[in-house]
């Protein structure tokens, strides 16, 4: 593969991502995208769903780039919580593939459901076949949704749909909704933790 | 020095405006003139105007220099200019002296029209609301009704924060710096230190030093060096001074021993030759009373709820005087009003200061933000 086909892979399959969560939001919501890196997420919301909203982002040269683009960004640490940030002020908070690279997993997804009435979480599901052959022939996985060698990697938690669909009844988080999809983009029903290389879930507080 | 991305060779200018302003205070101004500078070129849509507002010793002198002073660099030369992050080329770039200043505008060194006397004391206590107020006179005079953007970094964050507040539909832009919505008790009380230091000074006489032919140098030299205690950071101050001997040796006297001693005594000396004291008073309660919440019952949410502009706030990590913490409260409040910020928080080890420096990520989101307003 060039590097010009390597680019366009990446940004069709990074618009097939981005379309999953537009898919999910009513036009003109109000959305805090968290971990926003560039901000182009957000850029596409903005496009195609007419949203507002804010990212939050703690890298410096991701910040620049958010500005660049013109996407309103907050920097700062979400580790240690959305403090500032007024509960249910936003339609939806979105994490989108960054919460493997955070340490604070649970305050994360809490504080999420406190500034927000949904949230909208994207992974790279760690149980996925490739993932498993990988490992059991020797070697940390590297894939289409997992791209890093595992000494460059800015994931620090490793964690499966089982695990996460385990972790979100024990903070008493409702999954409205899951996707989950192969390395080549096609929508898995069938035994998803096994089959799914990235999951979608739309989550909610129980009423 | 690099002259080539200069704005080059500036010259200032006075515009006088006869209608009598009524201050915060109560205090009415019967007229009052302002000394300002101009870069770059005003366009025809007129979209293209930018109002750089100066912090507690800052001039209307913000690029360029002058013919016959050179070595006189504009304070925020290494922002403004062509192809620099305040772009001359694209933008028509304002600076103003405030009023009550010492650098030309009206102040208390003004002779005052009923008693042909200097004000001195008597020159009324200017508000931030009042320099906004005065600027926007200033826009009218040069044809400005709405600006792109109005920016200023601590004392002259507050008043692109205020040009958001009082009007609301003149100005797209408000770019707040190293700034706070209002001081904290800790700030107020290093001013009242400075105060202080000035009113004790016996050639003070109660603000008319003028009339008894006398300086307050003393007070005003001690003010300075309080003053930049709280402009630098504490690793900096290491860094640059540690525990540096004057004299190689302790002398044992009350003499400067360490060179942190030195530079105080430099900056203070340097500042008490040009400022006036009763200015450098006026400014500092001008900080003290800046509080938009004030008139919401300290809710600054509401207080903002009038603005309409797009925000760009920026803190520095190691400021400790306007700490990234007040300007959080700034982005919080805009948006619980869901009003359109980005805020960068800029590792930069030089303290308040910092917003006065030209580090590569700081200009990079300068530029960036400035390069993105349409003009």
């Amino acid at each position: 593969m060039t590097e010009h086909e390597r680019r366009v892979k990446a940004e069709q399959r990074e618009r097939f991502d981005f379309a999953v969560i537009a898919n999910w939001l009513q036009p003109g919501e109000h959305v805090l995208d968290l971990g926003c890196g560039d901000g182009r997420l957000l850029r596409y919301l903005d496009e195609t769903r007419d949203v507002t909203g804010y990212g939050v982002e703690i890298d410096p040269e991701s910040v620049l780039a958010c500005i660049c683009n013109g996407v309103d960004v907050i920097q700062m640490n979400i580790e240690s919580g959305l403090l500032g940030f007024e509960d249910h002020s936003f339609d939806r908070a979105i994490i989108s593939q960054a919460l493997q690279t955070m340490h604070t997993t649970e305050r994360i997804l809490s504080e999420m459901l406190r500034v927000a009435d949904e949230a909208v979480v994207s992974f790279p599901n760690f149980a996925y076949r490739s993932n498993r052959a990988a490992i059991a022939a020797g070697h940390m996985p590297v894939s289409e949704d997992l791209p890093y060698d595992w000494f460059d990697t800015p994931n620090v938690r490793f964690f499966t749909i089982v695990d996460f669909e385990d972790l979100c009844a024990r903070l008493g988080i409702e999954i409205r909704e899951r996707l989950a999809f192969d390395e080549a983009g096609r929508e898995v029903a069938d035994d998803p933790n096994l089959n799914g290389s990235l999951a979608f879930y739309r989550l909610g507080r129980k009423s | 020095m690099s002259s080539e991305n200069s704005v080059g060779l500036v010259t200032p200018q006075r515009v006088r405006f006869a209608t009598p302003l009524t201050l915060k205070s109560g205090a009415v101004l019967p007229g009052f003139e302002l000394a300002y500078e101009t870069y770059g070129t005003l366009n025809a849509e007129r979209s293209n105007a930018v109002l750089v507002c100066h912090a507690l010793a800052g001039s209307h002198h913000v690029a360029g220099f002058y013919a016959d002073d050179p070595e006189n660099i504009g304070w925020w030369d290494n922002l403004v200019g062509p192809g620099k992050p305040l772009d001359t080329d694209k933008f028509f770039v304002i600076g103003v002296n405030n009023l009550g200043g010492c650098y030309g505008s009206t102040g208390p060194l003004s002779i005052r029209p009923e008693t042909g006397k200097r004000y001195g004391a008597d020159f009324p206590l200017i508000t931030v609301e009042d320099w906004v107020a005065a600027q926007a006179r200033l826009a009218d005079h040069l044809g400005i009704d709405t600006w792109a953007a109005v920016l200023g970094g601590s004392l002259g964050g507050m008043q692109a924060l205020e040009w958001s507040l009082q009007f609301p539909d003149r100005i797209r832009h408000a770019m707040v710096i190293a700034s706070a919505p209002k001081l904290s008790a800790q700030n107020i009380a290093f001013n009242e230190v400075a105060r202080q230091a000035i009113i004790s000074d016996p050639d003070f006489h109660g603000g008319y030093y003028a009339e008894h032919g006398v300086l307050p140098t003393r007070g005003l030299r001690l003010a300075r060096m309080v003053g930049h205690i709280t402009y630098l950071s504490d690793s900096q101050m290491a860094e640059k001074f540690g525990r540096q001997l004057r004299h190689g040796e302790h002398k044992f006297s009350y003499d400067v021993d360490f060179e942190i001693e030195s530079y105080l005594r430099y900056q203070g000396n340097k500042f008490a030759a040009f400022f006036d004291a009763n200015t450098y008073l006026m400014m500092t309660k001008a900080l003290d009373y800046f509080d938009p919440a004030y008139a919401y019952a300290g809710h600054l949410p509401s207080a903002l709820a009038r603005a309409r502009a797009r925000f760009f706030v920026a803190s520095f990590s190691t400021d400790w005087r306007f700490a990234p913490a007040r300007s959080r409260e700034i982005v919080f409040a805009l948006l619980d009003n869901r009003l359109r910020v980005v805020y960068a928080e800029i590792d930069c080890d030089a303290g308040h200061d910092s917003f006065l420096l030209d580090d590569q990520h700081y200009h990079a989101l300068l530029r960036a933000y400035l390069g993105n307003i349409a003009v």
